[in-house]
């Protein structure tokens, strides 16, 4: 049987127990893994799974359940159980499947979400790929002396749902990733790595193995050297992957699951000014090719273009069909979806639109301020948007990256370094499902000395 | 499905609810969630070696909102341990509720944090999550195996103030981070990691020790058969020193007193770490005054474990509620440490000076 099969065979099963809604999600996949490691290969997976994920609904009451046994008396048992497990849940008056006009139509999509390359990819083609990706960056420069090895990933497989009003659709994905990570020595017994990657869902777009190794190289060796700097408050520059951080905080406060919970400091900001005018993000499911592209979200709605930002104005939140039955809205199709978990709003492809300033300009008007290539940490707090996370990155002197800065600490307001952005890039830069441009934040504390 | 009943569990949830809501008027949300499993393990071994294990583990977690002239403060607790229900003997969740709900109703009136470096004293327990970060990352045998570890080479050096000792123990009695044996079938111990500031060894699975020419210390975990081993820790400690709780306070001009935390990271290779705090004090003339928001700590492991300059006589074990990431893999930790002193640290606050 097919996923869409199984997908269909279990909503009978789930019927027939006793569901009066219920819907069932499939996933699919083959998944490979190799690791090369000063040259030698040190890691290969291959597996396959399928497993399949029961919800029910009955009198408001949601029960979850999932197997990866997919023989028929196992797929029955779960039936019955999560019919079982349903009846002790506490009731909810908003629980329930998606209203069927919302659901996705059949038809053609080219989403591009599927390269038959890479099922025919070998696991010799994978660590080929691999070796050339970190011998690359031991070519730029003797100094880098070890690796953390490159590694390919590769996904290929379906995802298929189906519910109880009749709504039954699969569609095939691909995902194939190359990431390594090399380091150089420093004084002290320090040593300084950096890493590169390049996550796309076809080989086409996929950096060449050599070039990804090269960006590792020179962003470690960059990093050599690297001090604190006394604790000041400056304009602070985000490089495309460090904004694409930034959105990612502003994913947690903008979907429908943090409004209803009260933990998100946008609650009640819809239609206000939110940000610069030169800010605008977009969660675009429908961006062909991209990591979060989906012709449907995790509970069978459309997928549609949300302005979240539009000229610096917060316009909407990312709601799925719960979320948006509490908040008295409707949804945008953001379900999210794992075969054990129910359904949650969260963000498909977030793109941070590109501005017209040329990137090098946004350095090159500063006088004095921190130009962040990488943050650690988990300092964010989506009730409140106050950010503060450990940072490196380069001193800015006179319009150009003067020396390299580590152990430093970056903090603001979300809200008030969205407000704060002066200048936003043309640089538009995609790293696997989310996309920003360099951008400019005109002051934040940095904490250092 | 596990063993205990899910009407006991939803009971526990809703006594957290009630409480929460009950210590304080402006608490208008609380999520509680309690999880719980039983665990066989079985490891068979080319070598003939047969050994199984049963592991139990509850957890329960609360957080409460608490919302004040529009402004929103959010604040969790929780713990568990090698139990099941009876762990609740211990510990009620009206305890964990209304510690959430304490914390969330301070952040309402916490000032903005100071930027800078500051001394930092570090409250007994919970604060073992840097040790776990900061350093015991870092005495993975993989990494040093590899050579990519800030404390690559360097066993038998000082790499901490003489004040410390760190230790990995898989077998304190019903702590979240403890296991009978490890996932290659060995027996977990009590490893010395850093002796009197002098780092002593490595956290050891079969593949490491065999490189390094020693036994295994038993720390070979993975998350499930589908995962491959790696060293792990289990439950990460420093030992107690000889200062009281007051004295170590009282040392202190100007700093901050850190208590709860949400979560760090570190970068194995230069051994810089952050780590978020979600309950912290500033220290004024030796003594905790006004609460923070918006902490964060950054430091790098070898440089704060050399600045440790007072170590307290009050270790505490923290409350079993964390669970470490490591290669897309999860397992369950414990840590624990008196109360210490740092005597500089950069603090990320949002206040200059």
């Amino acid at each position: 049987m097919t996923p869409i099969d199984y997908a269909r065979h279990m909503v009978e099963l789930a019927l027939r127990a006793g569901a009066e809604q219920c819907d069932v999600y499939v996933r699919a996949y083959d998944e490979s893994e190799v690791t090369v490691r000063l040259g030698e290969t040190e890691k290969l997976v291959e597996a396959g799974s399928k497993s399949l994920g029961l919800r029910v609904i009955n009198g408001g009451r949601t029960a979850v359940c999932s197997t990866a046994d997919l023989r028929e008396e196992s797929l029955a048992r779960l039936a019955k159980e999560t019919v079982e497990l349903a009846l002790i849940s506490a009731p909810d008056e908003y629980a329930g499947l998606p209203s069927a006009d919302d659901l996705a139509r059949p038809g053609s999509d080219s989403l591009q979400l599927y390269d038959e390359r890479l099922g025919s990819l070998t696991t010799d083609e994978k660590v080929r790929m691999a070796k050339a990706c970190e011998a690359a960056a031991f070519g730029v420069d003797a100094r880098i002396t070890n690796s953390e090895g490159a590694t390919v990933t590769t996904r290929s497989g379906e995802v298929a749902l189906a519910n109880s009003l009749g709504f039954a659709a699969s569609y095939p994905a691909t995902a194939i990733a190359l990431m390594v990570e090399v380091m150089a020595d420093d004084a002290d017994g320090k040593k300084r790595n950096d890493y590169w990657f390049s996550s796309e869902r076809s080989m086409h777009r996929l950096l060449a193995p050599e070039e990804v190794g090269r960006i590792a190289a020179k962003r470690a060796l960059a990093q050599l050297g690297a001090a604190k700097v006394p604790t000041r408050q400056v304009p602070v520059v985000f490089e495309p992957m460090m904004a694409v951080r930034l959105l990612g905080d502003l994913a947690a406060c903008a979907t429908g699951g943090a409004l209803y919970r009260g933990a998100t400091f946008l609650a009640g900001r819809t239609g206000t000014a939110l940000a610069s005018p030169l800010v605008t993000i977009v969660d675009d499911p429908l961006e062909p090719g991209r990591g979060g592209s989906r012709p449907f979200d995790g509970e069978g709605v459309a997928s549609r273009r949300t302005a979240v930002v539009e000229d610096g104005i917060f316009k909407a939140f990312l709601f799925d069909s719960y979320t948006a039955r509490r908040m008295g809205s409707r949804t945008t199709g953001a379900a999210a979806r794992g075969v054990e978990s129910l359904p949650s709003p969260a963000p498909s492809n977030l793109i941070l639109q590109p501005g017209s300033t040329p990137a090098d300009e946004i350095v090159g008007s500063v006088k004095d301020g921190f130009f962040v290539t990488a943050v650690m940490g988990q300092g964010f707090n989506p009730s409140t948007g106050d950010f503060s996370r450990g940072a490196a990155g380069f001193w800015i002197q006179d319009g150009k990256l003067a020396f390299p800065v580590s152990e430093v600490n970056i903090s603001g307001r979300l809200g008030d370094m969205l407000a704060g952005v002066d200048a936003v890039g043309d640089d538009l830069t995609w790293f696997g499902g989310m996309a920003a441009p360099t951008v400019r934040v005109g002051q934040m504390m940095v904490s250092g000395l | 499905m596990s063993d205990a009943p899910a009407a006991a569990k939803v009971a526990l949830l809703e006594r957290a609810d009630r409480a929460a809501r009950a210590h304080d008027r402006t608490i208008t949300r609380v999520d509680a969630s309690v999880g719980d499993e039983l665990k066989y393990i079985l490891v068979a071994r080319s070598d003939g070696r047969v050994v199984g294990d049963v592991q139990p583990l509850i957890r329960m977690n609360v957080s409460a909102l608490s919302e004040r002239d529009g402004s929103r403060q959010v604040a969790r607790s929780g713990g568990g341990g090698r139990l099941g229900l009876e762990y609740f003997e211990r510990v009620t969740p009206e305890e964990m509720a209304r510690d959430a709900a304490r914390m969330a109703v301070l952040q309402q009136d916490a000032i903005e944090a100071p930027a800078g470096t500051l001394p930092v004293v570090l409250a007994a327990g919970d604060s073992g999550i840097l040790l776990h970060e900061a350093v015991g990352h870092g005495l993975e045998a993989d990494f040093n195996r590899k050579g990519t570890s800030n404390y690559s080479g360097r066993v038998g050096q000082p790499v901490a103030s003489p004040l410390v000792t760190v230790i990995d123990d898989g077998t304190i009695t019903d702590s979240r981070g403890s296991i009978n044996v490890d996932d290659e079938g060995n027996a977990t111990r009590r490893n010395t990691l850093i002796e009197g500031g002098v780092l002593r060894g490595y956290l050891q699975d079969e593949i490491s020790a065999r490189h390094f020419g020693i036994p295994s210390s038993g720390s070979g975990r993975r998350e499930t058969f589908k995962h491959y081993i790696m060293p792990r820790m289990t439950n990460t400690l420093m030992l107690p020193g000889e200062s009281t709780h007051d004295e170590i306070v009282r040392s202190v001009d100007r700093g901050i007193y850190c208590v709860a935390y949400a979560g760090g990271q570190v970068n194995i290779s230069n051994g810089d770490f952050t780590f978020s705090v979600t309950e912290a004090y500033l220290i004024e003339n030796g003594r905790i005054t006004a609460p923070l928001r918006n902490v964060t700590l950054i430091g790098n492991g070898p440089d704060v474990l050399s600045k440790v300059s007072m170590v307290g006589n009050d270790y505490q074990l923290s409350d079993g509620r964390w669970t470490c990431g490591k290669n897309g893999q999860s397992v369950p930790v414990g840590v624990g440490m008196p109360t210490v002193l740092v005597s500089g640290m950069t603090v990320g606050g949002t206040k200059a000076g």
